[in-house]
């Protein structure tokens, strides 16, 4: 059910990718994230299927978690797939029926669009699988610590994240229980047309709500309890220190990213349609 | 209206790494009318085998008869037996959601399908079973105290008039006066209205002091089930599982040990002080 | 020396009506004055709404008097300079497991505390692991809280404290939404800090059975302290303690019944050995 969703939450591994220095990831997705949409050949879909296949590989993280993690985007990947394959037009006519038909072009766009739509989620959710979310935030304060100067609050806004993805679990598991607990008073989610359904939503998220500020208040106050007064005069635990590993990552992907770029745009390799 | 359990199986996140065994093989039945008590620790599938019995869990194996019909049937009205059995969760207040405590405890009976009168007269009804105060009646629930928010929460299962009320811990969080209260106002719902009682707790002393029957839970089995007595003469192997009898069993076997003439099987304070004066004649 | 020392300690806050208007005003603590010697261990009793929380969180400067004083380790709580000091020297655990735990692995968060008090690298990462060691979580260090039992959790909690290196620790109502096991767990883990780090301990509960090894035992009851004593003392007074809403151990309570039967055993039996060896005594 509701806690099926795997985005965003980190599987703990001993692994060369989870060792990888926050920043690197943040950055290689990144990348990685551009690589897919700077070309759009088959070649280059196979490079970057090595590579992320290589990632997922090395960090240990099982396939099946990664699946699971495309299992919220089902469905625009099909409205996507759907709209490409009967929209668009162009080369030889595949097939048509009624009012549809499919080309050779609408084929190949559907096709590398629910590609891309995957790779994009697999890749990033690697990052989160592999990177505890207190170092993502770290790696991300450091990389905007420059933005500081603009006055923007970095590492504030650090905080906040890594304090929200440490409550999602929690807040995921009290919406199970308020849902069964109005289920036991005989609420019923399950029927009735979208405007019956979203008020029926109205004794779970009013609960929620109040928990949550309830949960943010005691938080707070822990916080404070624990000295915590911002990020000034503050020390790590654990710095970010590049390592050895941190630049031959570097490396890699910036290979990557030129044999993507070389090879996708330029070498012209065609399989049937794509 | 009895609830009779048969061979029920549960297992949590089946195939993935995180795979438990919440119930093996869960065989019982609770006739109408039972004051029962579920104890078992953290983990013991006790809250796992409550939520069975009113549906909200479905055991993939074994079966559950409610007065005598089978609830996984096809045409089983879940619904209406969610109003037969009402279950009130741990901290039940983190549920109350309305506006004044009325209509918080109304909620029940509306999805019931009952007229706005009705579902009035159940609610009031059902606030007064609990002892709370009719002055308070429109006024917001979460500016109630803790013990009185869990009144209204309790009120709101019984407001649709259950045959059989479930409460997983219903003391946890309250100070000694307040579980009293709460525990002596169950026990009185209990012997006024004739309405089955499942109390789950991890409090011996609690669930001695009240119930007919208690039924130990541990790794998702049965462990135990009998009058307090009875359960508690097993007060070494409870202990081995990481529970404990209540502290005038142990007082008893000890000075039974010591030479006294009694019988150990108190366990309540009345019990053990009426025994301990006995030996002394 | 005094660890916390507090004179006509009053705390109010402002009554509001549904539209936010102040309609007046309600005392949390009422005149309190209290002392407690570095190294006890002392334990403060009181039904829910008795002002026994409102009291613990002016240990730690989360709230300050608004009549009267409080010093922590001679340090006025009022006082702002003096605010990151008092926190520092009298660290608190809360009630609810879930939520005081900031980091999303047990060490991060042991280290959340060292991390705000600027101490460096290397010593916070000693420190974590001397603390995770103490309260007996070292194997979990990796863990996510998420996966703890509730027990577990207060115990990491109490090590976030200790790693902080205060002189005193409050604990709040820690074992309230804990199961008997976890309880336990708890009280075990505060009992060998005290022994093993000589720091003053200041339990508020509402569980009699965690109060018995305290040094002294305050009981409060409308912003006032009702009673003060050894635990013994304490629960000599068994009608007094149900007047405040309290409750005696359940040996206790069968002494006493025994006793009002005239049976002539000793006021303020706590243990159960206590009881045995008295009934024996009149065999």
């Amino acid at each position: 059910m509701i806690r099926d969703i795997t985005i965003g939450q980190y599987y703990p591994a001993e692994s060369r990718i989870h060792r990888l220095d926050p920043r690197v990831k943040i950055v290689c997705t990144l990348f990685f994230l551009v690589s897919l949409f700077i070309q759009n050949s088959l070649l280059g879909y196979v490079i970057a299927t090595v590579f992320l296949g290589a990632v997922i590989w090395l960090s240990k993280v099982p396939l099946k978690y990664i699946v699971k993690g495309l299992k919220p985007i089902v469905i625009l990947l099909l409205f996507t797939v759907v709209m490409n394959l009967f929209l668009t037009q162009g080369g030889k006519i595949l097939a048509r029926f009624w009012i549809f038909t499919i080309t050779e072009n609408g084929l190949r766009t559907s096709v590398f669009m629910a590609v891309r739509l995957m790779y994009l989620v697999a890749g990033s959710s690697i990052m989160t699988f592999t990177t505890s979310p207190n170092s993502l935030t770290d790696g991300l304060e450091k990389l905007l610590h420059p933005l500081n100067r603009l006055n923007v609050p970095v590492h504030e806004v650090a905080m906040m994240m890594s304090i929200a993805l440490r409550f999602i679990p929690i807040l995921l598991e009290e919406t199970d229980k308020i849902m069964k607990a109005q289920m036991a008073r005989g609420a019923d989610f399950e029927s009735g047309n979208i405007i019956q359904r979203a008020k029926a939503m109205i004794p779970i998220l009013v609960p929620l709500f109040v928990s949550a500020f309830r949960r943010a208040n005691d938080l707070a106050m822990a916080m404070e309890a624990r000295c915590y007064h911002g990020g000034e005069g503050r020390t790590k635990m654990k710095p970010l220190k590049y390592k050895a590993g941190d630049r031959v990552a570097y490396i890699v992907t910036l290979v990557y990213m030129v044999l993507i770029f070389v090879i996708g745009r330029f070498v012209d390799f065609r399989l049937w349609i794509f | 209206m009895s609830i009779t359990l048969e061979h029920v199986k549960y297992i949590y996140s089946p195939g993935t790494a995180y795979e438990k065994q919440a119930l093996r093989d869960v065989s019982l039945e609770i006739p109408q009318g039972q004051f029962v008590g579920i104890i078992g620790h953290t983990g013991s599938g006790k809250s796992t085998l409550i939520q069975h019995l009113n549906g909200l869990m479905k055991a993939p194996s074994g079966k559950i008869l409610y007065d005598g019909k089978n609830i996984y049937e096809e045409s089983y009205d879940m619904r209406g037996l969610r109003s037969q059995v009402g279950l009130v969760f741990q901290y039940p207040e983190h549920q109350l959601f309305e506006v004044d405590v009325l209509s918080d405890v109304c909620f029940g009976p509306k999805n019931q399908g009952l007229s706005q009168e009705e579902c009035e007269a159940r609610a009031k009804e059902a606030l007064a079973l609990v002892g709370f105060p009719e002055k308070y009646y429109k006024q917001s629930p979460f500016e109630l105290s803790g013990g009185q928010k869990r009144r209204v929460a309790i009120a709101g299962v019984l407001a649709m008039r259950p045959k059989v009320l479930v409460l997983d811990e219903p003391t946890a969080g309250l100070d000694p006066k307040g579980r009293d209260e709460i525990l002596d106002q169950v026990e009185r719902l209990h012997k006024e209205t004739g309405m089955t009682v499942i109390l789950v707790s991890h409090s011996m002393e609690d669930v001695a002091r009240y119930v007919e029957r208690i039924i130990v839970m541990n790794h998702g089995e049965k462990m135990l089930d009998g009058t307090p007595q009875e359960v508690f003469r097993y007060y070494k192997e409870l202990e081995q599982v990481g529970l404990a009898a209540p502290q005038v069993t142990y007082v008893m076997h000890e000075l039974k040990e010591r030479g006294f003439d009694l019988s150990p099987d108190a366990t309540t304070i009345k019990e053990a002080a009426d025994e301990i004066m006995r030996s002394f004649q | 020396m005094e660890m916390i020392h507090a004179e006509k300690l009053v705390y109010e806050y402002d009554k509001r009506d549904e539209e936010g208007n102040v309609i007046g005003t309600n005392r949390a603590i009422d005149g309190v004055d209290i002392d407690i010697p570095q190294g006890s261990f002392v334990a403060v009793l009181g039904h829910n709404g008795s002002g026994k929380s409102t009291l613990a969180k002016h240990m730690n400067a989360i709230l300050v008097p608004t009549g009267g004083t409080m010093w922590v380790d001679g340090r006025d709580t009022k006082d702002p300079e003096e605010l990151w000091n008092v926190r520092q020297t009298a660290g608190m655990v809360f009630q609810n497991p879930d939520n005081q735990i900031i980091g999303t692995v047990v060490e991060e968060d042991v280290g959340f505390g060292p991390e705000n008090l600027g101490v460096p690298t290397d010593e916070i990462w000693k420190r974590v692991e001397d603390s995770l060691r103490s309260v007996g979580m070292i194997e979990y260090r990796k863990a996510s809280p998420n996966k703890l039992s509730g027990g577990q959790k207060q115990r990491v909690a109490i090590a976030g404290v200790i790693a902080m290196e205060p002189k005193c620790i409050v604990l709040d109502e820690p074992t309230a939404m804990l199961d008997p096991n976890g309880r336990k767990e708890v009280i075990r883990a505060v009992e060998k800090l005290r022994k093993e780090k000589k720091v003053t301990v200041i339990l508020i509960t509402h569980y009699m059975e965690e109060v018995i090894d305290a040094d002294q035992v305050f009981v409060m009851d409308g912003g006032h302290i009702v009673m003060h004593g050894t635990p013994r003392e304490i629960f000599s007074r068994v009608e007094e303690l149900k007047s405040c809403r309290m409750d005696v151990p359940q040996v206790t309570m069968l002494a006493e019944e025994l006793r009002k039967r005239g049976l002539d055993i000793p006021r303020g039996i706590l243990r159960r050995e206590e009881l045995v060896e008295a009934l024996c005594r009149l065999h």
